[in-house]
């Protein structure tokens, strides 16, 4: 089998990436998606609020996804479901197995890694006590609520304050459970102020911080769970300890890009994000391999994973279309200061990139009265006041066309989050 | 009537259970959990044990060094992981080299070919990440690794498939001999009345023995805190790796294992719970402080799991393998603790021939000792692969992703004798959970699959059996768990 570009993942980020480069002239594509239907996990997000930066609407996660499968069926751009992907080599053949193929060597002139993330699950968060039934992460309690209608538990403890965690403290009340509290580790959240306010404060469900799980009781089924205080280094404070009676513990403690296939097959990794290195065409370190949404680095908006899929969707579809320029290349990388950890793209090269950059990043801390300036060979051409940053909401500076045109030849591209 | 009621279904009352089956008998194994091999035998280090610890002398010894002999063909008869990856004690310090010394010469006495003491050029040549601290090593190349469920589980079906019984779910209540010679074990699901019974329980094997014995034995429950780590580490250390034992046994090893992951464990801590599976933050930090004096950059950082054990460890640390003087008829397999895994199959095979004889059992010549496991697609060449979901589409199909388990597995695992009835049940058959999202993405397809496969209704599907339920009902159910 041959395929101009195999986009490995019909998600969010899959699906744009693959509108995209239909739309820049690429026809021979083939999505390949694991699970039984398109959309990834929007497909369980039945709450609101995708969309306002795409589609200038407040939609729901299934209803955002219907809309780019329906780009997607319009092109008729081809997919294939059930269908997981074994092995990517170097040489971009993509080796993977459903029902109906069997196993299947897809030979590919560019690939697209947008294999989403998965859950950071209780073993690697070393939470002691027993290992009964009733410890869900919360993507995996949001799919059985929303998608398969079954309720995990009635009283529930979540440890952890990311999104996921939050929604589900909303819509495991809706759906008549008691949320006792959401206790998270760090001294802030790792969600959206929003859904703090929208899926806790308006539900009057408790959120402490710098707490932890340190124990977990019930052989079979959880029956409680005891919650500590923890220090700046994290340890639980003896004497601190509170036992809380549930039934159910969810963990929403990070999320994880999926790259074992990008690992296997050699892709320079990024161990800040855990998502492969790309350069402002969203490509990898392999020629021809591009990669997107959370598989790249995870992301808070399922709007800025559509729009970066789409520029790596058009790069793929430059790659196939006027074949590889790695020798043409001279790239910048992005210098970080002050706070930032990492960038996406991690390196530019401003003649590919004629209609300006978005460059995404996170801070490591809350951080108060910040700005955040952009330094081009040591000249400032941007500022931008932040009254509060904190590691739970992506940032992003863009360099527009003109400015890295007014600036040819430039040597460096620094991002300086600096005090007011 | 029974010839053998064997208490317990871990590896040793399912080893026992497999090589009694050579003989015509009417064997029955009482289980009280869900499961086979849902005790001690799932939670351990998985070692097959070269044999230069136990006691010159001891069953222990005699036992291990049997049973190490006998793993590698009995893997191939019974078709489960085994691997001789050899073993190395480490000397962290020049003080304590007498100690390593003391160890080869028991080694030696013991009987454990190849034993080799080295010196640090030598163990670094042969474990490059081994820590700064090490000064010397004893060198075991006979030492291996055995995947415990697949052990235990091809043991126990390999006796369903040549005749014996299997109860599970069935819990022993009580043990009395009656004027006939024969003992009534009276169970939550009936009598059995038998000609002898087996004690294979575990942590619990004190209290069968004191049942019906006056010479009473005690066995605690000496906890283990583990910690798996991922794949991604997977060659980061290549043989398995002890440090010098202490009085509470063999102190925190670092082995890998048969399916890519390192293990790390585990602590020694006595509890009087017999029930006590849970690990504790202090034991964690334990194991891990422990594996860093060894091997110094272990990545630990890549933990997917952790999880307890209980050794049932009596107070003599020994095995106690006989027949009960004051109980006649009643066979003892109790304190069985490390070497134990190593020595199920030899402990199977001498306390089948010394029950046979006794009963004068007569040879089954039906007995087929081959057993085939459930087939790992993975092993298979694309041509083969892609014959195999022609005729079986369901090996097309990946339900666990981390581990790249499909549903053709998951459906023999169900359907194959003492086919699997839970996701945990499911895990150790076939690895599905047991990757690094532990089951996060594929627990409501295996749930869905199990629901479908055994006719039961997904409210009824548990994590490890009843009272594990997964799920409390439907959404649409109000707070009496009645629907609207």
């Amino acid at each position: 089998m041959n395929y101009d570009i195999v986009v490995i993942g019909g998600g969010p980020a899959g699906l744009a990436a693959a509108v995209a480069a239909f739309d820049a002239g690429v026809r021979d594509i083939l999505i390949l998606e694991r699970d039984d239907e398109l959309g990834g996990i929007l497909n369980q997000c039945i709450h609101n609020g995708f969309g306002l930066h795409t589609f200038k609407e407040e939609l729901t996660g299934p209803e955002y996804a219907a809309r780019f499968i329906q780009k997607v069926k319009d092109r008729g751009i081809t997919y294939m479901l059930n269908t997981m992907v074994l092995e990517l080599t170097k040489d971009r053949h993509v080796i993977a197995m459903n029902r109906e193929n069997g196993v299947m060597d897809i030979e590919a002139k560019a690939v697209i890694l947008a294999m989403g993330c998965r859950e950071r699950a209780r073993g690697a968060l070393n939470i002691p006590g027993f290992r009964p039934a009733g410890i869900y992460s919360a993507g995996t309690a949001q799919r059985l609520v929303n998608m398969e209608g079954f309720m995990p538990g009635r009283e529930v403890v979540i440890l952890g304050s990311g999104d996921i965690g939050l929604i589900m403290a909303r819509r495991m009340t809706l759906e008549g459970a008691k949320v006792k509290l959401v206790a998270e580790l760090m001294p802030y959240s790792g969600g959206l102020k929003r859904n703090i306010v929208q899926c806790l404060d308006d539900f009057n469900i408790p959120l402490l911080l710098s707490h932890t799980v340190v124990d977990v009781r019930g052989k079979e089924r959880v029956e409680g769970v005891t919650i500590a205080q923890v220090d700046e280094r994290l340890k639980p404070i003896a004497g601190t300890e509170k036992y809380y009676p549930c039934d159910t513990l969810l963990l929403s403690c990070g999320l994880i890009p999926e790259n074992e296939l990008s690992r296997d097959m050699g892709v320079l990794m990024n161990p800040v994000t855990n998502g492969p290195v790309v350069n402002e065409s969203f490509e990898t370190s392999v020629s021809g391999v591009f990669a997107a949404g959370n598989a790249l680095h995870v992301h808070d908006l399922v709007d800025y994973v559509s729009e970066e899929a789409g520029f790596a969707g058009v790069h793929a579809a430059g790659f196939v279309l006027d074949g590889c320029k790695d020798e043409h290349r001279s790239e910048i990388r992005v210098e970080l200061s002050g706070g930032a950890r990492y960038a996406v793209p991690s390196s530019i090269d401003p003649k590919f990139v004629p209609n300006g950059v978005t460059i995404r990043f996170r801070v490591g801390q809350v951080m108060k009265d910040r700005k955040v300036c952009v330094y081009l060979d040591g000249e400032k051409v941007s500022e931008r006041k932040r009254r509060i940053m904190a590691p739970g909401e992506m940032e992003q500076v863009v360099l527009t066309g003109a400015v890295l045109a007014a600036h040819k030849g430039i040597g460096s591209i620094l991002i300086a989050v600096e005090e007011e | 009537m029974y010839d053998v009621v064997i208490i317990g279904a871990g590896v040793i009352g399912s080893s026992v259970a497999r090589f009694l089956t050579r003989y015509k008998a009417n064997i029955c194994v009482v289980e009280r959990t869900e499961d086979v091999c849902n005790g001690t035998s799932k939670a351990n280090s998985g070692i097959v044990h070269a044999g230069f610890d136990a006691p010159e002398g001891s069953l222990m010894a005699k036992y291990n060094l049997m049973g190490n002999r006998m793993m590698p063909d009995l893997a191939g008869e019974l078709d489960f992981p085994f691997e001789q990856n050899g073993s190395l004690v480490v000397c962290l310090d020049k003080d304590d080299l007498p100690k390593l010394q003391r160890l080869y010469e028991r080694g030696v006495k013991n009987g454990v070919k190849e034993l080799e003491l080295v010196d640090e050029k030598r163990l670094r040549e042969l474990e490059p990440n081994i820590g700064p601290n090490a000064v010397a090593a004893l060198w075991a190349p006979t030492g291996g690794i055995v995947c415990p469920f697949g052990l235990t589980i091809a043991l126990a079906e390999n006796a369903a498939d040549n005749g014996a019984e299997f109860m599970l779910n069935t819990k022993v209540l009580s043990l009395t001999r009656s004027a006939d010679d024969t003992w009534t074990v009276s169970t939550d699901k009936g009598e059995l009345v038998t000609r002898a019974v087996v004690n294979a329980a575990g942590v619990y094997a004190d209290f069968f023995h004191n049942m019906v014995s006056e010479s009473k034995i005690h066995i605690a429950a000496r906890r283990g805190d583990y910690m798996l780590l991922d794949r991604s580490a997977a060659g980061f250390i290549r043989h398995t790796i002890f440090q010098l034992p202490d009085k509470l046994g063999k102190g925190v090893l670092i082995s890998p294992t048969l399916h890519g992951n390192t293990i790390v464990g585990p602590t020694a801590v006595d509890i009087d719970d017999k029930e006590g599976t849970n690990t504790t933050a202090e034991g964690l930090a334990d194991v891990a402080r422990k594996a860093l004096d060894a091997v110094d950059k272990l990545p630990l950082r890549q933990v997917i799991t952790s999880f307890a054990g209980l050794r049932a460890h009596e107070d003599g640390h020994e095995f106690i393998i006989g027949w009960v003087k004051d109980a006649e008829g009643f066979f003892d397999c109790a304190g069985i603790e490390s070497p134990g895994l190593a020595s199920s199959p030899a402990i199977g095979l001498c306390v089948s021939d010394m029950i046979a004889e006794r009963l004068h059992l007569h040879r089954n010549p039906d007995f087929k000792g081959e057993r085939k496991g459930i087939l790992d697609p993975k092993k298979l060449s694309i041509t083969e692969r892609n014959a195999l979901i022609k005729s079986n589409p369901a090996y097309g199909r990946v339900v666990c992703r981390c581990e790249t388990v499909t549903e053709g597995e998951i459906l023999d695992a169900i359907h194959r004798s003492l086919g699997a009835r839970s996701l945990d049940a499911v895990k150790r058959r076939t690895r599905a959970g047991m990757g690094r999202c532990q089951s996060g993405f594929c627990s409501p397809r295996v749930m869905e699959i199990l629901s479908r496969e055994l006719g039961v209704d997904m409210a009824k599907i548990t994590k490890c059996g009843k009272g594990s339920e997964l799920i409390e009902g439907l959404t649409k159910d109000d707070f009496t768990g009645e629907t609207l």
